[in-house]
């Protein structure tokens, strides 16, 4: 093994580890050039290793390029590679001296949909490609709205192959003010504009030469620099309970402790609370910080808290400051992303999870399917297919202590389950829709997009 | 349009719910966590959603690094109560005596319940046979999941990394096996924000990886911050070993070296622990874990690339070994 310059490594290796981490998500339809992106930015920022790059080099030379095709980093499977496409969402890691970075790589064909939910729901950020030649398109509206749907708190607008267009500023800045209008009119909170090309490397990791006319960051640059993990801290606290710790041992013969992770806000020893759904009272008397006691704590950290009182309280139960309890409800009204390739219909049993608690539930009305080009409204549709968005109406066994999915991402969030052999059905969002009304659809859109029936 | 950077801040909530906890402009939000922290805690939540959900879980424990941190954070996540799972190991029977003692000397401190399943056992038996190249890295794959089978355990859980190799970046936190402990990446279920589905049918098993959004840096780093004691072979040590196709093997009783293959001794340490038959060292002067963490830093060959020749047996090794049932 080569150490390299041993001096600026150290420093290197002290600087990461008090970094923080940024999980985001790509979307891009096939041509867009995502994967080029995405290889761009490994590549780019040194994450690639010696041995990678070789094996996509040989890979590349035995199908007859005379090019390493930067997507081989990304095609893990045998069946990608066999048919040149991304079947499922991968996890990519790569880091710099300022941030660590999680990236959900979401594959750009016909499934889209629920790839694209699956990558957005846990991710800070979203980066959606578009082709300068192109323009905004129907799948740029699509990504938009999916992004707006999940409430991913920072949206990117990549405009790719700038060096197709002559880097021209005016092409940048049509798409980029008609993305940001359409973005904004879905209550997006924030969109950053950037002019790349991947394939050449503009603007990517290094600013590009091309374009002096831009003056904002790079890709990398906007990543690195982007503020996280406030929605979580600032929202009211939440704490469902995974687990309950009781030693029993001689040591420790009355703790009791609850055991989870602050889905949102921060908790303080001393507050009130109230456990729901019981809707008993106590204060919290201790907080284990994973081996440290502490006084305050806050989203998305895993502790264990000590309650004044002895209520019952069990894994399922949510833990809130009783100034800001959640209302609980046995009618659920979301919208869902279906992902199963079995449909959803009215009246059918489903398990739901939401945070630690799994009730049975019955789908009682699917008022509306939503059509991701234009935001229109389709009604009674009776059944949700894969990759469809709608509406739905759900009555549970028991009530919930649910947040509309706006104020929370964690808690407003369930996933509904086939109980005879627990498929994954759709992906919930307690709630609203979009966070602002959507805009009027023009006449001629819509024709447009029933003719097309994609999503049938 | 004259502004290159173009922002759109307000809609009509959502984007000023941050300021509340005093979030300001430029910089980090006050209640930010370090990506470490961040990793444990959700590793934390990984664990205790599984004792929550499950009925016998059980922890992949090889005395590797990856495993020693798993059972770190599981100690971590039911403190002061004990871990309520036990341990599994597949010994292949080409283990490192250190990394062997290593794994005895944890379990008695934490008053665990080790499980063995025996490759040896399997080849003595004549259910397997020893392969031409000696390597017994695929033959764990029987003793394993039929452990799993006879004790019925429902949820294992693995140390794997999904930027170990680009197959597991494919794979889920919680990943449904059949009854013939086969993973099919083409019917993973979709998981959605951390509500993990561990639903099985009797006879299914969920495998379980905590680790999945951590690198090799991080588990050292994470190692170097909790003080936690590893196996002495990840320390660079004097070892008489062997060339084979470009990877530095340990002499010894396992098979190698084979004639025309000289031995030479090297200052070395290893990256991964496994089958002493597949696992390389690498030349190494690092002995403490600050100069590890250094060394790693500055490398530019992945773990798995330096150390596993495995690894390299075909495009998709990997992803076959996992297809039938290998964590």
């Amino acid at each position: 093994m080569t150490t390299g310059h041993p001096a600026a490594a150290d420093q290197l290796a002290e600087q990461l580890s008090a970094t923080t981490l940024l999980r985001f998500a790509t979307a891009g339809s096939v041509d867009d050039g995502k994967s080029t992106l995405v290889g761009r930015l490994l590549h780019d920022s040194k994450s690639v290793l010696t041995d990678q790059l070789e094996a996509v080099e040989r890979a590349s030379l035995g199908r007859g390029q005379d090019t390493p095709d930067l997507a081989l980093l990304t095609d893990g499977l045998r069946a990608e590679r066999e048919q040149g496409i991304t079947i499922d969402v991968a996890y990519r890691y790569f880091a710099t001296p300022r941030r660590r970075f999680i990236l959900a790589d979401t594959p750009g064909h016909v499934q889209y949909t629920r790839n694209m939910v699956t990558g957005a729901s846990t991710a800070e950020l979203a980066v959606v490609l578009v082709d300068a030649r192109n323009g905004v398109v129907e799948q740029t509206r699509r990504h938009a709205a999916v992004a707006a749907l999940l409430r991913v708190p920072h949206v990117v607008l990549a405009v790719n192959k700038m060096d197709l267009v002559e880097y021209a500023e005016p092409v940048f800045a049509a798409i980029a003010e008609e993305f940001i209008a359409y973005a904004a009119s879905l209550g997006v909170p924030e969109v950053t504009a950037i002019p790349i090309s991947a394939l050449a490397g503009d603007n990517v990791v290094e600013p590009s030469g091309n374009m002096d006319w831009y003056g904002g960051p790079t890709v990398l640059e906007h990543l690195e620099t982007v503020a996280v993990s406030h929605d979580l801290s600032g929202c009211p606290a939440r704490f469902p309970v995974q687990y309950v710790i009781r030693p029993q041992s001689a040591e420790h013969p009355d703790y009791r402790g609850y055991a989870g992770q602050i889905a949102s806000g921060v908790l303080r020893v001393g507050e009130a609370v109230t456990v729901l759904p019981s809707g008993r009272t106590s204060t919290i008397e201790g907080i284990d910080a994973l081996g440290e006691s502490v006084d305050i704590a806050w989203a998305p950290q895993s502790v264990t808290i000590r309650l004044g009182d002895d209520v019952d309280v069990s894994r399922g139960d949510l833990i809130a400051p009783s100034s800001g309890v959640p209302a609980s409800t046995q009618d659920v009204e979301a919208t869902v992303c279906h992902v199963a390739d079995r449909p959803l219909t009215v009246g059918q049993r489903v398990l739901l999870k939401h945070t630690t608690r799994t009730v049975k539930a019955i789908v009682k009305d699917i008022p509306s399917r939503l059509t991701l080009d234009d935001l229109s409204q389709h009604p009674a549709p009776g059944q949700l297919v894969a990759n469809d968005i709608g509406r739905v109406t759900v009555r549970t066994a028991e009530p919930l202590a649910l947040d509309a999915y706006r104020d929370s991402r964690r808690t407003g969030s369930f996933i509904l389950i086939d109980p005879a052999d627990g498929t994954t059905l759709s992906a919930g969002m307690a709630g609203d829709s979009f966070a602002a009304e959507p805009p009027a659809v023009p006449a001629d859109a819509q024709d447009a997009a029933a003719d097309e029936g994609w999503d049938f | 349009m004259t502004t290159t950077v173009a922002s759109v801040t307000g809609g009509t909530d959502g984007s000023d719910r941050g300021e509340g906890a005093g979030t300001t402009g430029g910089g980090e939000a006050p209640y930010a966590l370090s990506h470490l922290d961040a990793l444990e805690s959700e590793g934390v939540h990984i664990f205790r959603e599984v004792a929550g959900e499950f009925e016998r879980p059980v922890i992949l424990f090889s005395g590797g690094k990856d495993s020693i941190v798993m059972l770190h954070l599981a100690l971590k996540a039911f403190a002061p109560a004990p871990v309520p799972f036990t341990l599994l190991h597949v010994d292949t029977g080409h283990n490192f005596p250190e990394v062997l003692a290593y794994r005895d000397r944890t379990v008695a401190e934490h008053g665990l319940r080790l499980h063995v399943a025996s490759v040896q056992e399997y080849i003595d038996a004549g259910t397997l046979r020893e392969r031409p190249d000696g390597t017994r890295n695929p033959l764990q794959t029987l003793p394993l999941t039929e452990k799993i089978q006879a004790e019925r355990f429902d949820a294992v859980f693995g140390g794997g990394r999904r930027d170990e190799e680009k197959a597991r970046a494919k794979e889920r936190v919680f990943s449904l096996r059949d009854e013939f402990s086969q993973w099919d990446p083409r019917r993973q279920r979709p998981e959605l924000w951390q509500l993990y589905n561990g639903r099985h049918a009797p006879g299914e098993h969920v495998r379980v990886f905590p680790l999945s959004n951590w690198t090799e840096l991080d588990v050292w780093q994470y190692i170097a911050r909790e003080g936690i004691e590893l196996p002495e072979i990840y320390f660079a040590h004097e070892r008489e070993v062997f060339n084979r196709h470009g990877m530095w093997l340990t002499a010894g009783d396992w098979g190698g070296p084979k004639d025309g293959e000289p031995t030479e001794t090297r200052l070395v340490r290893y990256r991964t622990v496994g089958d002493m038959s597949c696992t390389g060292a690498v030349d190494s002067d690092a002995t403490t874990l600050d100069a590890v963490i250094t060394e790693i830093t500055a490398s530019r060959l992945t773990e798995r690339g330096a150390s596993r020749a495995d690894d390299k047996m075909s495009e998709a090794a990997m992803e076959d070994r996992k297809r039938e049932g290998y964590f």
